[in-house]
């Protein structure tokens, strides 16, 4: 029987995987596709509370999350086109302009 | 019975395809594999009974968003790999995995408890296409317009910063000769 903790375990395991992603990659690309497995990680979880506690607050909360996933891709996208014509890389050792 | 095979092999799938997306030093493997993870969680929604989700998931992530990522490929030579300078920081790695399990259970350790009131119940005999519609137009309903406006904004706000220079044919002329004539331009 799956209960409500296997859908948690695997949540918290691809939000690690996500997590990992994060830290390692050092391109800006990457970086989105680590984003995207973060927010589909949580998605689960959402779907799975809301499934095993008879509410539908879980699945209205996901899909405003993959609303915002949506947007973030377009405007996420849209800077690195910006970036990428400027300076013709998208890695991220080269985004230190801020550096003090 | 066949939801516990659904569910392991979906979740031995997702996290396969996951792995790598976030190890994978070709942009074209890690944006192929992130697709079809896509597609295998959308499988969890269906087991979950949340159909609609499930068919979400699979036209706006699998259709949208990785069409969105397919054009932003063109900025990486596919046939290369990834250059990427990654130090052996073994240490922040673990501290990274050790911060997110304990963030999970700490989230997640209410649930558990029985003190949970339902704030939108599910009704038994209402399919579940039917119960988004009737919650999201009655109890989100303010969400779900400010949602729509959201993404009204990002859909302009990537299309002002993709679409400078639009006015001149870059296709035609070599990119260089176009941006003169537009700092001519600007300079008149």
């Amino acid at each position: 029987m799956i209960t409500l903790t296997h859908y948690l375990v695997l949540s918290s395991i691809l939000f690690v995987i996500g997590l990992i992603g994060i830290v390692r990659r050092k391109n800006l690309l990457m970086l989105f596709f680590s984003t995207e497995i973060l927010l589909n990680a949580v998605n689960i979880g959402f779907a799975a509370v809301s499934k095993y506690h008879h509410d539908m607050t879980g699945q209205m909360f996901a899909f405003f999350i993959i609303a915002v996933a949506a947007s973030e891709v377009a405007v996420g996208l849209g800077l690195l086109m910006l970036w990428y014509k400027r300076n013709s890389t998208i890695d991220l050792d080269s985004m230190q302009s801020m550096k003090g | 019975m066949y939801e516990i095979i659904a569910f392991y092999l979906f979740s031995f799938l997702t996290i396969f395809m996951f792995c790598i997306v976030v190890f994978s030093k070709n942009a074209l493997y890690a944006m192929s594999a992130l697709a079809g993870g896509m597609i295998f969680i959308s499988g969890f929604f269906f087991i979950l009974g949340a159909d609609f989700l499930g068919v979400v998931q699979i036209i706006v992530y699998s259709g949208a968003v990785m069409a969105v990522y397919a054009f932003g490929m063109i900025f990486i030579d596919t046939t290369r790999d990834v250059k990427e300078k990654i130090k052996g920081k073994r240490m922040i790695y673990s501290f990274a995995v050790a911060i997110a399990i304990l963030l999970v259970v700490i989230v997640s350790s209410p649930l558990v408890s029985s003190a949970i009131v339902s704030q939108s119940p599910m009704i038994d005999g209402v399919s579940n296409p039917k119960m988004v519609g009737y919650i999201l137009f009655t109890q989100y309903l303010v969400p779900f317009e400010l949602t729509a406006v959201m993404l009204l904004v990002a859909m302009v706000a990537g299309i002002v910063l993709v679409s400078k220079k639009m006015d001149i044919s870059l296709s035609l002329k070599d990119d260089f000769i176009a941006e003169d004539e537009f700092e001519r331009g600007v300079a008149k």
